[in-house]
């Protein structure tokens, strides 16, 4: 056996990418849970092809899962890689210019050869593993096709069977490079595979067979170990942004989709706003128009939150800015359908949804109570019951059928006040117009005042982003920080209404720079509302920002 | 189901708003015929909710003094199949047009047929789109000349008992607006039957598809062009009930009864679906030379298929044995946790 030297890192990111086929993701999450319960804190990006069976080999066919982890606060899944390992060529032409200078390299050779060029695009001449323009990196070369062959050989599986196991090679390589625990990732084979014991000790072997070969070849001169990080003591699990019609009956109602299903519910949102029924309505943001650029995500839908109905119909819009804040906002999001009768909009984005983090979760006792409350039967001598008779909220009695004495007809035509009968009275429109606008504004009372969340309370220039972006803005402003510049970040949470204070908030800087992964969206609305001169930054990529990239700009804003 | 005490009657079904149809309009004889077919039901007032779409028609629930929703262009449907499955308790009644279960709502519609949740569907068909004055429907006949079809409308019509026979609906009846015994003796079946109850409802749009039915329901004309199916009884028609309609195979035929006997006629069977959609293909112009009756009444009853209702309510009763109550904490805890000291 050879000797390694085991170095400590702060932090590292590691890029496993391959073709679609190659079992990337699975791999990534893998390593993923493996990390966490190693005890780093973390965060992830997932970046797949929206083809369930992409075009094997091809540039569109790759599948990306990056990963950051560290002993310290891990806020992105960060910005440029340690390591990339490619599967193939159309893997490592994608990734290699978000791979670090002086970064590692471990390609799969197979995964090189003259068919593999030729669906990349490479020339023939031109193979990257040998033909020396990788020379500025840590290049480490593995047949691993052969490997994993040679491995399952005996085994009584195909080749096809047998070459699906070769990302745990991979796999088992990593966790060997970085002193992973193994036992969750092989607990989770044998649950998989239970009901196939062929192809499940094929996994456990080649899995071993990776971590041996580390072992085993002087190859790596080096192993890493990256200490737990210091987080706040408590019980932990990881979490996805995405694992976070029935109000007439008594029921909150929540239906969930992506922009252009939000669209189709347009009219039903219409509906609910003039019913004033608790209803909430989840959308997980992606590269539009239309069907646009699925899996890959953006921040474009705020606008169709806000306004995309007919008529003047405003409802409450909060946005997550993390995977674990989806789990506080959807309850919030609930909290306030409920207590107000309002819908309720909670935007999600592909990122945050596909992202993943180390979440210290709440137990449901914790949880601050909601108030729901029903309107009573009536009895024959009873008032005559009031269906939009309001509290100080604003909001209507929730009257469920099946109550003695509260039949009444509620329905899309404008409603009298109070009695809620059909109404085409001009002035009774315009009232029952601003008491909607006015729910939802009243909502504000209710709501937690806008934080800072990093740098001072005032300052040359605030950061002021919402969503999926949190991560990436807060990074890099600590880097800006630490550089001397007398930055602040602040991230929204709440959208409409506004906190309370933000507008005062936006005064104490001298400039406020809006980046979002949009043509300028939440700018508008801030321009509009607190008639602030906020510079927008937008990124209308499919992709989400790098803290570099908003470091430099910002700098370029200050300089 | 809870008995109520004292007996209601048809005005107490009827709500303080004032109603307006155009004088003559035959939802005036549907709202009736409901409104006196539900206090005898023997329920309360407020286990019943009325959920409509959009149209003329539709705004049916704000005339009841029950529960009510008046929503969305064809999509009454899915909103009554939610109220549906989580209070199954209730008697869930949808109120549509032609244009609301046929164009936007086609979609909608057959799911709802297909899923068969246990609520009613009574479709006003005029041939018209009424409320937006007067263009084509999906049911208009072809050639219709309409504000939208000034040279007639090449549409093929849909027919609505043979769309709902082929989306697999369990009740499947016609009825008409001038017809009100008859009317009510379809809510009635319709309510009794467990499963999605369809009932057609031929009804005359005085302003912009006067007479659409009018043979179908004149006096003059009706006996002679309609066929009035019955359970267990033998399929005669015509002024004098002189005719009859015999099964040659597969082939329906018309007999003079005056040659025939009635023993050789078909005898109308609500359970056999072979002969429902034979029956629904007599969808003939009255205008053709040899054509069959139109036929009212009760084409198909299908009294075995489970509800959407009891599916749903079902499977979470089993999941909740299977897995036992919900716990929030260790939904929220996941599979896999971590301890930080
Ligand atoms: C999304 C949408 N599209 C169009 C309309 C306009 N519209 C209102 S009623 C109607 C047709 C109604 O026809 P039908 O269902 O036959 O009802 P009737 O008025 O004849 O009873 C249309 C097209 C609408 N309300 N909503
Ligand atoms: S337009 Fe036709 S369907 Fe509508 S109310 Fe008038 S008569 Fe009735
Ligand atoms: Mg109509």
């Amino acid at each position: 056996m050879t000797a390694t030297t085991d170095k400590e890192l702060a932090s590292v990111v590691i890029r496993f990418a391959g073709d679609s086929g190659d079992g990337m993701q699975l791999t990534g999450t893998q390593f993923t849970n493996a990390t966490a319960l190693h005890g780093n804190d973390l965060a992830t990006f997932p970046d797949f092809p929206a083809e369930i069976r992409a075009p094997l080999g091809t540039l569109a066919g790759v599948s990306g899962f990056q990963i950051h982890f560290g002993s310290t606060k891990i806020n992105t899944p960060g910005d440029q890689s340690d390591v990339l390992v490619a599967m193939n060529v159309a893997a490592l032409k994608v990734n290699i210019k978000s791979l670090k200078k002086g970064g590692v390299i471990i390609a799969n050779t197979d995964g090189f050869d003259a068919k593999n060029m030729r669906l990349a695009n490479v020339p023939e001449d031109k193979n990257p593993l040998t033909d020396g323009s990788l020379s500025e990196y840590d290049l480490k070369t593995i047949d691993v096709t052969k490997i994993t062959r040679a491995a399952l050989a005996d085994s009584g599986l195909t080749t096809k069977e047998i070459d699906r196991c070769k990302n745990m090679f991979v796999l088992g390589l990593v966790y060997w490079m970085y002193h992973r625990p193994m036992e969750n990732t092989l607990n989770f084979i044998k649950s998989k595979f239970s009901k196939n014991e062929a192809v499940m000790n094929a996994n456990l072997k080649v899995l071993n067979a990776g971590w041996n070969y580390g072992e085993t070849t002087e190859m790596f001169a080096n192993r890493y170990t990256v200490a737990a990080a210091k987080m706040e003591p408590g019980v932990y699990r990881g979490i996805m942004g995405n694992q976070a019609a029935a109000a007439f009956g008594g029921h909150l109602a929540i239906t969930g989709s992506s922009g252009p299903g939000i669209a189709l519910k347009g009219e039903a949102i219409g509906l609910a706003t003039m019913l004033e029924l608790p209803l909430v309505i989840v959308n997980v943001q992606r590269a539009g128009p239309s069907t646009g650029m699925p899996t890959k995500t953006e921040q474009a839908d705020l606008m169709q939150a806000m306004f995309g109905r007919n008529g003047e119909c405003p409802v409450v819009v909060l946005a997550a800015q993390s995977p674990s804040d989806c789990f506080t906002l959807a309850f919030e999001a609930c909290k306030i359908a409920l207590e107000h009768m309002i819908p309720v909009f909670f935007l999600s984005d592909g990122y945050i949804a596909n992202g993943a983090e180390p979440w210290k979760f709440p137990n449901t006792a914790s949880l601050p109570d909601i108030q729901v409350h029903f309107a009573a039967a009536r009895e024959a001598g009873d008032e005559p019951f009031m269906p939009y008779l309001r509290d100080e909220k604003l909001s209507r009695p929730w009257a469920v059928p099946g109550t003695k004495g509260l039949e009444h007809r509620i329905g899309g035509l404008e409603k009298q006040n109070i009695t809620g009968n059909i109404s085409y009275d001009a002035a009774n429109h315009e009232l029952m117009t601003q008491i909607r606008q006015e729910k939802v504004d009243k909502v504000a009372d209710f709501i937690s005042d806008q934080t800072i969340d990093t740098g001072e309370e005032s300052g040359d220039l605030l950061i002021l982003g919402w969503g999926g972006t949190y991560g990436a803005l807060k990074t890099a402003t600590s880097i800006l920080i630490e550089e001397g510049y007398k930055v602040s970040h602040a991230h929204v949470r709440y959208i409409n209404p506004f906190p309370k204070n933000l507008g005062d908030l936006l005064k104490r800087f001298k400039k406020v720079v809006v980046p979002e992964l949009n043509n300028g969206q939440l700018v508008k609305i801030l321009r509009d509302k607190y008639f602030v001169d906020a510079i927008p930054y937008n990124k209308i990529q499919g992709q989400p920002f790098m803290s570099n990239e908003v470091v430099a700009k910002i700098k370029q804003i200050l300089d | 189901m809870t008995a109520t005490t004292e007996k209601l009657t048809a005005k107490d079904f009827a709500s303080n708003q004032e109603v307006r149809w155009c004088p003559g309009c035959g939802d005036y004889s549907i709202l009736k015929q409901v409104q006196t077919v539900l206090p005898d039901l023997g329920r309360p007032k407020e286990e019943f909710v009325f959920i409509s779409g959009i149209g003329c028609s539709s705004r049916f629930p704000y005339y009841m003094e029950t529960f009510g929703m008046h929503s969305i262009h064809g999509r009454a449907t899915a909103i009554a199949t939610g109220l549906k499955a989580t209070r199954p308790e209730l008697s869930v009644w949808i109120i549509s047009g032609d244009g609301d279960s046929m164009s936007i709502g086609g979609n909608h519609f057959i799911h709802l047929l297909r899923r068969n949740p246990d609520v009613n569907l009574l479709v006003f068909n005029n041939q018209i789109y009424g409320l937006t004055k007067g263009q084509y429907s999906p049911t208009s006949e072809q050639g219709k000349i309409t504000k939208s079809t000034p040279m007639g409308s090449v549409d093929h019509p849909f027919n609505p008992i043979a769309l709902s026979l082929g989306a697999d609906a369990t009740f499947v009846a016609r009825t008409m607006d001038r017809d009100p015994k008859h009317q009510q003796a379809m809510i009635r079946r319709a309510y009794d039957h467990k499963g999605t109850s369809l009932v057609e409802i031929y009804q005359n749009c005085n302003v912009f598809n006067d007479g659409a039915f009018e043979v179908f329901t004149e006096k003059s004309s009706k006996k002679e062009e309609t066929l009035m199916m019955e359970h267990g009884k033998p399929l005669v028609f015509g002024e004098n009930a002189d005719k009859g309609i015999k099964l040659d195979g597969f082939k329906p035929v018309i007999v003079d009864l005056n040659d025939s006997a009635v023993s050789d006629l078909w005898v109308h069977d609500e359970t056999d679906l072979v002969k429902a959609t034979i029956l629904s293909r007599f969808y003939d112009d009255p205008a053709d030379e040899n054509h069959f009756p139109r036929p009212f009444g009760v084409f198909y009853v299908n009294s075995k298929k489970a509800t959407f209702d009891e599916l749903f309510n079902a499977q979470i009763a089993y999941a909740k044995e299977k897995m036992g109550p919900g716990d929030l904490d260790k939904l929220i805890a996941g599979k896999e946790t971590w301890l930080v000291n």
